[in-house]
């Protein structure tokens, strides 16, 4: 998505992008960014949180509004109401899923080398997390 | 009690997919400039353009992944996010607006913040190819948004 917010600010279309991981975003070097502080999946705000999906919606345009120059980040206070325990059980690698994962790996390449062979010239940029 | 702090996603999915046996780390994109483009006008006198990663939640969008237009109105009932790598086991993308927020942009433009959502929203594929991205994808959202006239865009990926 930072790829296409860059072509869009390269050919004069103004962009903001709301999202939840910004290391990745911040990587790649965008216009505007919003970073909201959830689990990825829902970058306006937890499911029926309706006044939170609202107040960042505005926020992100008060951004597209407000922003100076290229690279500007800002940041909201919400949190995930649910506490913070997602942040560590995101791609989770230890002892408990190192077989299984291994496993899996084994049957998402063979998966792969079925669609190459079917001609499908598409992979997505991550999945299974 | 866990604290808060950045979720080091670049390494995570690094080390989740070595732990899959996979031996060639992905690259991600990273340049050292950025472009910015100044908003034309007043945002009270702008069409806005959301772009999603979900896709269309129909046989097509399903099956494939590619850069898609979808009526704004009425708001879609669901998403096709299957695909992609959101947090499952704590969440979910029942609701649309904590995503595609359509409804609330709309709300949001009636009450004169910003003139109009574009009559389309687009979707585009988060793709292991940053080649794919940047050469077709990129310039197939570009040429939507100059088709609706839409002058600042809102993406939103998941």
């Amino acid at each position: 998505m930072s790829l296409v917010s860059r072509h869009l600010e390269e050919n004069g279309i103004p962009t903001v992008i709301i999202g939840s991981a910004l290391d990745v975003v911040e990587h790649c070097g965008v216009a505007r960014y919003l970073h909201t502080d959830f689990p990825l999946g829902n970058p306006f705000g937890a499911p029926g949180d309706i006044l939170s999906q609202i107040g960042l919606v505005r926020r992100a345009l008060k951004l597209l509004e407000e922003a100076e120059g290229p690279n500007t980040t800002w940041r909201t206070s919400l949190g995930w109401r649910g506490g913070d325990e997602w942040r560590d059980d995101y791609a989770k690698v230890d002892d408990s899923n190192r077989e299984e994962l291994r496993l899996r790996g084994e049957k998402r390449r063979q998966r792969q080398i079925a669609a190459k062979a079917s001609g499908e010239t598409r992979a997505p940029m991550i999945s299974e997390a | 009690m866990t604290e808060k702090y950045d979720v080091p996603y670049m390494r995570r999915t690094r080390d989740f997919y070595r732990a899959q046996g996979y031996e060639k780390d992905y690259v991600w994109a990273h340049h050292d400039e950025t472009p910015f483009a100044p908003p034309p006008k007043s945002l009270r006198e702008c069409r806005l353009g959301l772009i999603t990663t979900a896709m269309p939640d129909t046989v097509e969008g399903r099956a494939k992944r590619q850069v898609y237009a979808s009526m704004t109105t009425p708001t879609p009932h669901s998403m096709y996010t299957d695909e992609l790598s959101w947090h499952k086991s704590v969440t979910h993308t029942g609701d649309l607006g904590s995503f595609l927020p359509l409804d609330h942009l709309r709300s949001t433009a009636r009450a004169g913040v910003f003139e109009s959502l574009s009559g389309r929203f687009y979707s585009v594929p988060t793709e292991y190819s940053k080649r794919n991205t940047a050469e077709k994808d990129a310039p197939g959202i570009l040429k939507l948004c100059r088709e609706d006239h839409v002058d600042v865009a809102m993406l939103v990926p998941l």
